[in-house]
């Protein structure tokens, strides 16, 4: 057998495992591998971001919409330790990477050589499983490994960190793939006798309501949930990662929970005699106050993570399986029912929501536009039908309750780790991975200068991402906390922002400004409508509230609408 | 036979205890610092630490002595059960196990010759044994509880300076039947490796 590099050993791999996309950043301690991926660009679509950050959200972002394992390259050093936010983010959010870091030469570990970073041990707690390869010869028993271990289970970001003399030596090259691990048991044998057990609840249930997270989507259950759903008549209510698993105009969807959720869906929590919690764990900003939380009923979780059941909130019955597995085998038992007055109570709840909040925000009630009629006029124009991709704040709580969604796999938004700077690179990430549909980035004037240099890479590649800034001057959510809870006290919140537009004319992206009420149709349909990456800069109100709000550490009965 | 798998608490139990985890483990450099790492997150001191090789080849035993809320310290299990290169970790109150430690005395052999310690005091009472004995010092040997080889300490103590002390990790062992090598052998045919729908 011809005996190959390590470098090339790599690449090779990647290939078996279907990779087509990297985005990355060079440096000395990954040239062989650079060198090696020169030979393979009619295979692999390098993109060449302008940090590593921006190449580990876009990999995210690339994972999330396409359900693939987003891959990215980064040099020893700096190139490492820059990508520990977005290994952070996608842990928590258990998006499904392999990162591969170039190291300093084996025999150089340890000294302190020219950009030579402990990456293992600084990214040991934000990893599913890392790393260190020091001869060649690992190459593919490992990246086979890595791929196996980030896909399955409960997904997670895998780093790889190869050392220059490992990409440098040569190999025979073949490549196996990874089907078990014996330590390794990602999918739980589940358990009939809970699935009976979790069955008697459900159909002796009064006021049930099921919880959605991010598990449907991450197993595809979206049909099998839906079926659920229709069969026991149960109303469905999404976390923030799990929004757009049930189409939004879905007759037993009641909304969004959590912190600047819906009021029905918060207020009901503690009204239902049963939840039926579906791959969601329990996140503060959903149940607030837990001793207060629930407290009417019995709790039913279903979760492939063993160690999210009664981490946070004790079960009555633990269903430890894929969420996609649980569901076909609860749909086989559970028995046709209907919940309309229940669900009527929700109604009710939306009704209230609307007149107190809702209305207002998106009927022109401000002087200047609310992010709310912006979001609202997008959602519609759109039919539901796009991408969102969020960052962090004030904006993406709007985005989240006004964005209606109709397709699944369409709201990308850093919600764990809650990083500013993700959802312009991510943005990116999204359309490449999925160039058919629309991807629109919403972003606040806080959020976008976090990875502003990611502006580049859309040039350069013609990206078509669609950038909404709302633009208020200001770090939005940290201002309405200091208003609310902090006396007014505006400390250090206020933001003098460049031009925008003329920093977006510099990358050579089409822009606009937008500042009139009687503008918004025309420049949403022209911003939709634009064939190529456009950045739509407008200017809100500045000192605009997101409400409902349930004040952190209190219970989701005090919800408040105003 | 306990699976890799899931610790859950009957009730709410916020009772400190001793509790002894016995983890099994592929041997893999820096698995140490993963574990421990998962203590400190959650400001858990670990009271003892060893790690060992096991009968089976590859195979690395922790022994972790904490002292704990179980609830606390069943989310620790299930956090470190969850670490891909975990073969599985085991969580134990004292009456479940079979547990030792050892501890090294130094003294000099002058106090060494006072009397009838060693006989009365050293052999008889604590069943410890005399390792070396050199021109100025010796050495004492004793396997028991901490509670044990600390008794014996401070009745040394009495006869003069101790040189050196030192006291080993707890190394422990299951009541239940079960066999690694066929535990392990379980772990390998799971068809818990894919989704089987």
């Amino acid at each position: 057998m011809k005996k190959i590099l390590g470098s090339e050993a790599l690449i090779k791999s990647l290939l078996e495992e279907g990779v087509d996309t990297i985005f990355g950043y060079p440096g000395g301690a990954i040239m062989p591998i650079y060198d090696s991926l020169y030979s393979y660009q009619d295979k692999i679509n390098h993109i060449l971001t302008r940090h590593e950050q921006g190449a580990i959200h876009a990999a995210q972002g690339y994972s999330r919409v396409s359900g693939k394992v987003g891959v990215c390259f980064a040099t020893s050093g700096p190139g490492a330790t820059n990508l520990i936010t977005g290994i952070a983010d996608a842990q928590i959010d258990s998006t499904p990477l392999v990162c591969i870091t170039g190291q300093v030469p084996s025999q150089l570990l340890g000294t302190d050589a020219f950009q030579e970073s402990d990456v293992i041990g600084i990214s040991m707690p934000v990893t599913k499983w890392n790393y260190q390869i020091t001869s060649s010869d690992e190459i593919g028993e490992i990246i086979s490994k890595a791929f196996y271990i980030a896909r399955s289970g409960r997904p997670g970001p895998v780093l790889i960190d190869i050392t220059k003399d490992a990409q440098f030596s040569e190999v025979d090259f073949n490549y196996k793939k990874c089907e078990r691990i014996r330590s390794y048991h990602p999918y739980p044998i589940i358990n009939d006798k809970k699935i009976k057990k979790a069955s008697k609840l459900i159909n002796k249930a009064k006021k049930p309501l099921i919880l959605v997270g991010q598990g449907v989507l991450l197993s595809n259950a979206e049909n099998e949930l839906i079926k659920f759903s229709e069969i026991t008549g149960i109303p469905l209510a999404s976390t923030l990662l799990g929004l757009s698993a049930v189409s939004c105009d879905h007759k037993n969807y009641v909304g969004y929970l959590g912190m600047h959720g819906n009021y029905g869906p918060n207020v009901k929590t503690n009204e239902a005699d049963l939840i039926i919690a579906i791959g969601m764990r329990f996140d503060d900003r959903v149940t607030g106050d837990t001793s207060k939380y629930a407290v009417n009923a019995k709790i039913i979780h279903i979760e492939i993570d063993p160690s999210e059941i009664d981490k946070i909130i004790k079960t009555d019955v633990a269903i430890n399986a894929d969420a996609k597995e649980a569901l076909i085998g609860l749909n086989k038992i559970v028995q046709k029912n209907s919940h309309k007055e229940w669900i009527n109570e929700f109604r009710e709840c939306d009704k209230l929501e609307f007149d107190k909040i809702i209305n207002k925000e998106i009927n022109g009630s401000y002087d200047k536009l609310s992010m709310a009629e912006v979001i609202h006029k997008i959602s519609e124009f759109t039919q539901g039908k796009s991408i969102i991709v969020t960052d962090v704040g004030q904006h993406q709580m709007v985005a989240s309750r006004y964005y209606k969604f109709t397709e699944p796999n369409s709201n990308i938004t850093s919600g764990g780790l809650g990083t500013m700077g993700f959802a312009l690179p991510a943005a990116m990430g999204s359309k490449i991975g999925n160039p058919n549909r629309e991807v629109i980035a919403v972003i606040g004037d806080g959020g976008i200068q976090m990875t502003i240099q990611e502006l580049a890479t859309i040039s350069q590649y013609s990206i078509g991402v669609k950038i909404l800034i709302l633009n208020n001057n200001f770090l939005g959510m940290v201002r309405q906390w200091q208003e609310l809870f902090f006396d007014n006290r505006y400390s250090f919140t206020e933001m003098k922002n460049p031009n925008f537009n003329k920093i977006t004319d510099g990358y050579r992206i089409k822009n606009k400004k937008l500042e009139k009420r009687e503008d918004l149709d025309k420049v949403i349909k022209e911003f939709i409508e634009f064939d190529g990456p456009y950045l739509l800069n407008v200017i809100v109100e500045k000192e605009e509230n997101v409400f409902p709000m349930v004040p952190s550490g209190e219970s989701v009965s005090n919800i408040r609408l105003e | 036979m306990k699976k890799k798998g899931l610790y859950q608490l009957k009730k709410s139990d916020n009772k400190i205890k001793e509790y002894t985890l016995s983890v099994l483990t592929e041997d893999k450099a820096g698995l140490l610092n993963h574990i421990t790492i998962i203590f400190n997150r959650r400001k858990m001191n670990i009271n003892s630490l060893n790690v060992s090789t096991t009968e089976v080849k590859g195979v690395s035993r922790f022994t972790i002595v904490v002292e704990s809320s179980k609830e606390k310290i069943i989310k620790i299990v299930n956090h470190i059960n969850k670490l891909i290169d975990v073969l599985a970790a085991f969580l134990y109150e004292e009456d479940e196990i079979y547990y030792q430690e050892i501890a090294l005395y130094k003294l000099s052999t002058k106090i060494f010759l006072k009397g009838d310690l060693v006989e009365k005091i050293i052999i008889r009472k604590y069943g410890a044994k005399i390792l070396k004995i050199e021109k100025d010092h010796i050495i004492i040997q004793k396997t028991g509880t901490k509670v044990g080889t600390q008794k014996l300490y401070d009745e040394l103590k009495k006869f003069g300076e101790i040189l050196e002390f030192a006291r080993s990790g707890r190394v422990a062992l299951s009541k239940k039947k079960r066999k690694t090598v066929n535990f392990i052998k379980q772990l390998e045919k799971t068809k818990s490796n894919k989704l089987n729908i």
